[in-house]
């Protein structure tokens, strides 16, 4: 039996109810036989995770006295039940001891925190914006928001800085995770989206995933990949590392950090050469293939093999398991995005599915796997510097135009295009941004070059945070506001899909806590554009955001909560209340360029920003463990996960002669530090790989370049170059911050300050312990 | 065959335990996992597999039978739950006798705990919630047909030798086709992984 067999049931049908599952009604709603409800009086609020891109679904479990204190799996579509460990413990951040439950407050970085009024703490904001914009000009100040905010809450923050700050400066950490794709997509296809939804996996017969630690990452959608094995799709993988899924694939490319687009341009040049291309697709449906089909010739097999340090062979071989497939998919993350080149890497891929036909079908497309909750969403309403809402362009008259009139301000008034979140940190070091209000974001873990970004803050004159934990940034700050968590409020996150899931209110904040929208309309208020930001909920911001996005390419009219919570999600572009939403791209052959075209663009490999030298001969690559989320804030205080990944290391080849638990400096031109040895046969020689969740002296961020993809302006976080020598002692893992008065949560320091590496983390085995 | 059980497949488990942490959740054993994971080949693969109770069936529950206080009961249809609490003595004797590894002693309650099937949730027709939770369905619950109607032509086995004795078990593994014919090898001597020597 073949994977494209028709008359085989798909092994994960939405429509059917996995095994165990059947008392469960599907997405919406409650259980069907209220099991727990019955049993303990307790109810079942439906939502979703707030942690990464796939977007599970979930219960929490809310007890008598409205308190969330457990959670229970949910049988939604994109889940079917299943959760991460990070899904399984996210409810503990609710009620964490940790929580921040009134404003924060110092005149200076000098000075201790102390607890002050909600009047007092907005009112002192409010003077700070006022005093730096009356002395430098409005763009002196800038806000910096979060792809963990609800599409609601990022709307906000783009409107609050053009209309109520009136500042270019806007940008958000969706800046750090997948922007490159976006900006290919947007090149390519004039949509910034994944082609296909993630059951289109379940009939492929080819799967490549690229620069994507799956298994780790995004665990819940490795049972659309096994679903694809089932039925007989090949898998190949690209990564350094031999990650989980890597293990079981049909052909695992562990090709050097930097080398992505030098390798599929010699795929390229095979699967021409073989005369494996669909001419029919693209000679109707893409502009640009003599070009690029001109280029590729460039790239023989013989010469990316040196480049990537793989087999020639293996290229030959993906090649022809790719092209030669009837429907083949390109999922990727990461591992090629976060590059100087990560606009072209992801190009170089979109470049392959095109030139062999796999493109808008069932089973056939390609994807990016979105590392936040709402990195998706996080962009589409203008929360990024260059985008307005619905993703239309701010330097485009015409949607300029549009906005003004949905917004009621002056075309002269709003702002220009913004910088990027790093361009801004180095605004920051020249004074040319003197204040900052941040959202949800802990930069002083996730961006790169710590050195830089700790005194880029530090320049700053006046820095206020919003968050629910004290993270390393808000520490740094002088005003920090108490918001809610994401169960504490309900709104709209869009998943990789671009399928646009609603989250719930399962509690009430704590007393003294504020939601997100509350605290940026009150700002606006006391700023003088109250009228602007009359939204007393997320249902408010909600219904002017589907009229903002309405007839744009991300069009939300056609999105309620009301559908929303009868569908289960739905994907954009949904242009009316009666119209399914989008969940496949470009079915019908037409991308949304003007011509509707796909222009295939040229790529040219270049090397890494950061050279190799005698000093500095190997590639230091940074990536994620199962157990943390992004900069940690929210993770490294939950007892389970700080117990099964308790701090980072330094994964070395054998070769090298380190033991297990050895002290390993590891050394790049921005600094250095030094991480217990875990000894592998899962990683090349010439690379080092640690994982980035975890603050100075302990970050792999501290070594990271910050050098930009001049496009999409993503660091290059998974490759500088590095070298590696024995060290004295390990560095340890500092505790996370917490408020006066809080002492560090006593059950997330036990494994801690263990100066060993985790017994194979994840599975990702482990030479001896010495 | 078999009835409603775990399946486990260790070809798909990626290390990354969620059953751990669902285990922790379930309100039978709230804030104690009874799942561990275990690397067969460390060092030089990244394999991993998630070990639970295998609810032996053939002889029945060696924990129970060497359990001097009668505190490990089988329930009709064949799970073997944890202790009593109101018999267990805390002996350890289950421990030690448990070929796969799997009771543990919480030494200051004096009681052994282990992996009941979440008979709160089987009970009611829910999968165990370390199953339901799996990410990649290496803890398979259901039967053997709904698992091959999942996975065509995935084989099973229900029995592992440990030197001379074979213990059938309630909870079966995933293996190779030509590996259904005969018992698992469930304990040392393992001569060789992947075409190499580790005696």
């Amino acid at each position: 039996m073949t994977a494209t067999d028709p008359n085989r049931a798909l092994p994960l049908d939405p429509s059917l109810a996995p095994p165990g599952t059947r008392n469960f009604r599907d997405a919406g709603g409650i259980p069907a036989d209220r099991w727990h409800a019955d049993q303990n009086g307790e109810t079942l609020v439906p939502t979703h995770c707030c942690f990464c891109g796939v977007q599970c679904g979930m219960y929490l479990r809310v007890d008598r006295g409205g308190k969330v204190f457990g959670v229970e799996p949910r049988n939604h579509d994109i889940n079917r039940m299943r959760l991460c460990p990070k899904g399984i413990n996210a409810y503990q951040q609710v009620n964490h001891p940790d929580r921040l439950t009134a404003p924060l407050m110092r005149r200076n970085r000098d000075e201790e925190f102390r607890e002050v009024s909600w009047d007092e703490a907005l009112d002192h904001t409010v003077a700070e914006i006022r005093r730096i914009q009356g002395e430098y000009g409005n763009d002196a100040f800038g806000l910096l928001g979060g792809a963990s905010l609800y599409s609601e809450k990022t709307y906000l923050v783009g409107k609050f800085a053009r209309v109520a700050l009136k500042s270019r400066h806007v940008d958000y950490n969706g800046r750090l995770c997948m922007v490159s794709a976006a900006g290919a997509n947007k090149l390519a296809f004039g949509i910034d989206r994944a082609g296909n939804p993630f059951s289109d996996i379940l009939l492929t017969d080819c799967l490549l995933i690229a620069g994507s630690n799956v298994g780790e990452c995004f665990p819940v959608m490795t049972q659309y990949l096994w679903g694809a094995r089932d039925r007989g799709a090949t898998l190949i993988v690209v990564d350094p590392r031999e990650t989980a899924i890597a293990r079981t694939a049909d052909i695992h490319v562990a090709l050097k950090p930097g080398t992505d687009s030098a390798f599929f341009n010699a795929v390229l040049h095979v699967v021409v050469a073989e005369g494996l291309t669909d001419e029919a697709y693209l000679a109707a449906h893409a502009a640009g293939w003599e070009e690029v089909k001109a280029t590729v010739a460039a790239y023989p097999p013989a010469r990316s093999a040196e480049i990537c340090g793989v087999p020639a062979e293996q290229i030959v071989q993906v090649a022809r398991m790719f092209a030669g497939a009837d429907r083949a998919m390109a999922w990727h993350a990461r591992g090629v995005e976060h590059h100087s080149q990560g606009v072209e890497n992801c190009l170089s891929i979109i470049n392959l599915c095109v030139a062999a036909g796999h493109i808008g079908r069932p089973g056939a497309g390609y994807g990016t796997i979105t590392g936040q909750g709402n990195g998706q969403g996080g962009r589409e309403h203008g929360q990024k510097s260059d985008l307005l809402p619905g993703g239309r362009s701010i330097t485009n008259p015409e949607h300029r135009r549009q906005i003004c009139e949905i917004w009621g301000i002056d075309e002269a008034e709003l702002p220009p295009a913004g910088t990027s979140m790093m361009e801004m940190v180095w605004q920051m070091q020249r004074k040319e941004i003197r204040g900052l209000v941040g959202i949800c974001n802990n930069p002083f873990v996730s961006l790169p070059n710590y050195a830089t970004v700790k005194d880029g803050y530090d320049t700053l004159e006046f820095h206020a945070q919003f968050d629910f934990f004290l993270s390393e940034t808000a520490a740094n700050a002088h005003v920090v506001f108490p918001v809610t968590v994401w169960a504490e409020d309900e709104g709209v996150m869009a998943n990789a899909e671009a399928r646009v899931v609603k989250h719930n209110k399962a509690q009430e904040p704590p007393a003294g806590v504020r939601t997100d929208t509350w605290v940026i309309c009150e700002l606006a208020r006391r700023l003088g554009a109250g009228d602007k930001f009359a939204f007393p909920d997320s249902r408010s911001v909600f219904e002017e955001l589907r009229i903002a996005s309405a007839g744009t390419v991300n069009d939300y009219y056609g999105i309620t909560y009301e559908r929303l919570e009868e569908t289960g999600g739905i994907a954009w572009p949904c242009p009316s209340t009666e119209h399914p939403g989008t969940p496949r791209l470009f079915e019908n052959g037409r991308t949304y360029h003007p011509d509707g075209k796909i222009h295939m663009q040229v790529v040219e490999w270049h090397p890494p920003m950061d050279p190799y030298s005698e000093e500095f001969p190997l590639s230091l690559t940074t990536g994620r463990t199962v157990a943390h989320f992004l900069s940690g804030n929210q993770t490294r205080r939950l007892g389970a996960l700080v117990e099964q990944t308790p701090r980072p290391w330094v994964e070395v080849h054998p070769s090298h002669g380190f033991r297990n638990g050895d002290p390993v400096r590891v050394v790049t031109r921005r600094g250095s530090e030094v991480f217990p040895a875990l000894v592998t046969e899962a990683i090349r020689p010439d690379t080092v790989f640690v994982p980035y969740h975890w603050p100075v002296p302990t970050a792999a961020n501290a070594l990271t370049i910050d050098a930009l993809d001049p496009r999409s302006k993503i660091p290059e976080y998974k490759v500088c170059a590095a070298r590696i020598e024995a060290a004295e002692r390990i560095d340890e893992v500092p505790a996370p911050p917490t408020a006066p008065g809080h002492q560090a949560y006593p059950e997330t320091q036990v494994s801690r300050t263990d100066p060993l590496p985790p017994t194979s983390p994840q599975g990702r085995g482990t030479a001896e312990r010495s | 065959m078999m009835g409603r059980t775990i399946f486990i497949d260790p070809g798909r488990c990626i290390g990354c335990q969620a059953c751990v942490s669902a285990c922790r959740e379930c309100d039978s054993h709230r804030g104690k996992s009874m799942i561990h994971l275990d690397y067969p080949d460390e060092g030089h693969s990244v394999a991993s597999l998630p070990t639970v109770c295998m609810h032996c069936e053939d002889p029945v529950a060696p924990c129970a039978e060497v359990c001097p206080a009668d505190a490990i009961l089988v329930t009709a249809d064949g799970v073997v739950q944890q202790a009593d609490t109101t018999r267990c003595i805390g002996c350890a004797n289950c421990v030690n006798a448990c070929p796969f590894g799997v009771p543990k002693i919480d030494l200051q309650a004096k009681l052994q705990m282990k992996c009941n099937l979440c008979y709160d949730r089987t009970a009611y027709g829910l999968a165990p919630m370390c199953a339901t939770v799996c990410p990649t369905g290496a803890l398979f619950y259901g039967t053997l047909e709904e698992l091959q109607a999942e996975r065509p032509g995935v084989q099973v086995a229900d029995s592992f030798t440990f030197g001379s004795t074979t213990v059938s078990t309630g909870v079966a593994m995933v293996v190779p086709a030509d590996k259904v014919q005969w018992p698992v090898p469930g304990g040392l001597p393992v001569v060789e992984i992947n075409g190499r020597d580790v005696r």
